[in-house]
């Protein structure tokens, strides 16, 4: 109960102090559209390729992006931490005896809501550019839920990964630096069979790579339930490694001070 | 007599080879004020830091309101109350938000929160404001907000951390007299840092005089000047010859250095007090009238000097 009582609490402010900041809103609202319309008018002769089936891009697309973006929006989650780090909040709150699983997770459902509210404009785009998902409903309530999930992962990751390295300019390089290498060796913007066979390989074991799949094979109707179980699985497992991870970064980070 | 706060031969080193805290012991009584005086850089906030659980010395004992802060963590963390160095409070939202995030993250919650929250801010004379957000509160409020927010739980031990730093010092006597409040009319037990001299002077029953991470001295503010010798008496010499002076007080006893300059004679004293009619009447032995007197008790930075072998305001610079 107080443990619940807790990340709500902590999600809340997270969210009020996102939501008075009309910037914010702007950017997070125009973002995904933007993304779909670029990745949509630069690879759309993705499907002259020989070999491409799928039909209209923006349909095969737009599960990519959601991953993507998930991706994204997730990894700048630490820096909220890293706020409270410099303002004496964190400090504070470590001094209380607060539960530390749910300011990680008060904070990871923040950065999901958000994710949420981005996937859904994507798809809703997508629909209105002429897209048609297949998969129906349920299908892409499954795609937006596997991006929220990979958004929790790699949320809770960008907060344990605040608590270790304390420092913004840290926190930015690595969320720079996996970004676009976590895209590319999945199939987020290139059908599978079309990748070169090492990024085959490779993306196996990349979570970005299991979100995409999963996503779009139960968007575009053609889900192959065994890959969707397995993929939702894998994520689930991280998840859970993930959190458990950014939890104890909280013990690292007070044994520095 | 019982100890709120007992701190045995902490140690605290951080890498690469900085010694924080090298055997540091403070026992501190229930119900009185402790001040841990020291420059940046002495070892105060690190001790703040371990008596808090929020840091774990690599060596030593700490129990606060008899709870071994080491074994037993999340315990003490509810019996304490930190206000820290910096401010602790999220600017974006309300002065009623951060109360109540701070509430629930002690476990309240429900009517017994918002009645709490409702009255400790109207206490602290925030309940105008409690639904602004913080960045448009002055330095006064956010710093009461500060002490608001450390007190939401009714914790036993007080833990201020630097309270007045950086304030300006209309604010800075506010907040003593809150401290003061605090500790008189509430019998809280409250251990502050500073590096103001006058701050521990004023508000502390005890000091305790870190350097180097080890107490130096301690004891209530009153001996450790006493124990200087140090009350000098300033005598402004009326008639009479200023150069028989010294002659003339050669034989009182219980006076130490003596110096005149030009028309104005300094005796230092042991106990000012005691010696002044001896010192008048020798004077007046030799037809020596006085003027005016004053007598001035040494000041903490006298026995900071003494102790740590420094000035006290050198060592600021050099912070």
């Amino acid at each position: 109960m107080t443990a619940l009582r807790q990340t709500r609490q902590v999600s809340l402010r997270y969210l009020r102090a996102l939501v008075r900041q009309g910037a914010w809103i702007g950017i997070t609202l125009t973002q995904p559209l933007i993304w779909l319309l670029l990745f949509g008018a630069l690879f759309k002769a993705v499907t002259e390729i020989p070999g491409f089936h799928g039909g209209s891009y923006i349909a095969f697309l737009a599960p990519g992006v959601v991953v993507m973006l998930a991706v994204s929006s997730a990894g700048w989650t630490g820096m909220g931490f890293i706020e409270d780090m410099t303002s004496g909040v964190m400090d504070r709150t470590l001094a209380a005896p607060v539960w530390r699983g749910a300011l990680n997770l008060g904070s990871v459902a923040q950065a999901v809501l958000t994710i949420l509210i981005q996937s859904l404009l994507i798809v809703g785009l997508a629909l209105v550019l002429g897209a048609r998902f297949a998969g129906g409903v349920g299908g892409v309530a499954i795609l937006v839920l596997v991006g929220a999930m990979l958004g929790a992962v790699f949320a809770s990751l960008s907060n344990g990964l605040a608590l270790l390295a304390r420092q913004r300019e840290a926190l930015i390089g690595a969320v720079s630096f996996v970004l676009l290498p976590l895209t590319f060796l999945s199939s987020a913007l290139m059908q599978r069979s079309l990748e070169p066979s090492w990024i085959r390989t490779v993306s196996q074991f990349n979570p970005v790579n299991w979100a995409a799949e999963a996503g779009r094979s139960a968007a575009l109707g053609h889900a192959d339930w065994g890959l969707v179980a397995s993929r939702i699985g894998y994520l689930v497992a991280l998840l859970i490694v993930a959190a458990w991870f950014a939890t104890r970064a909280f013990g690292t980070y007070q044994r520095s001070l | 007599m019982t100890e709120a706060i007992v701190a045995r031969d902490l140690v605290k080193t951080y890498p690469p080879d900085v010694r924080a805290l090298d055997g540091l012991t403070i026992s501190v009584e229930a119900g009185t004020v402790f001040g841990l005086l020291g420059p940046n850089g002495a070892g105060k906030s690190t001790t703040v830091r371990i008596l808090t659980a929020l840091s774990r010395p690599d060596s030593g004992t700490a129990f606060v309101a008899g709870i071994d802060v080491l074994a037993d963590p999340q315990a003490a963390r509810r019996a304490i109350g930190v206000v820290g160095q910096k401010h602790g409070v999220d600017p974006q939202a309300t002065g009623r938000e951060n109360m109540v995030l701070q509430g629930v993250f002690y476990g309240l919650g429900g009517r017994e929160l918002r009645t709490r929250v409702g009255e400790t801010l109207e206490r602290f004379d925030l309940a105008a404001v409690a639904d602004r957000r913080v960045k448009t509160y002055s330095g006064g409020m956010q710093r009461r907000l500060d002490v608001a927010m450390g007190l939401i739980h009714r914790p036993q031990v007080l833990f201020l951390d630097e309270p007045t730093t950086g304030l300006d010092p209309e604010v800075r006597s506010e907040m003593w007299k809150e401290v003061e409040k605090l500790a008189h009319s509430e019998g809280m037990t409250i251990l502050l840092t500073t590096h103001y001299l006058e701050e521990a002077d004023r508000l502390a029953d005890e000091v305790a005089i870190v350097d180097h991470g080890k107490i130096v001295a301690s004891g209530t503010p009153e001996a450790l000047k006493r124990g200087l010798e140090g009350d000098t008496i300033e005598i402004e010499l009326g008639e009479g010859d200023a150069a028989a002076t010294r002659g003339a007080l050669a034989r009182v006893d219980g006076i130490g250095l003596t110096e005149v300059d030009g028309r104005v004679l300094r005796v230092r004293a042991r106990d000012g007090a005691a010696v002044v009619p001896a010192v008048l009447a020798a004077l007046d032995a030799h037809g020596i009238r006085a003027a005016s007197l004053t007598m001035a008790r040494p000041s903490l930075d006298e026995v900071y000097l003494r102790h740590a072998g420094r000035r006290f305001d050198e060592e600021e610079v050099a912070a």
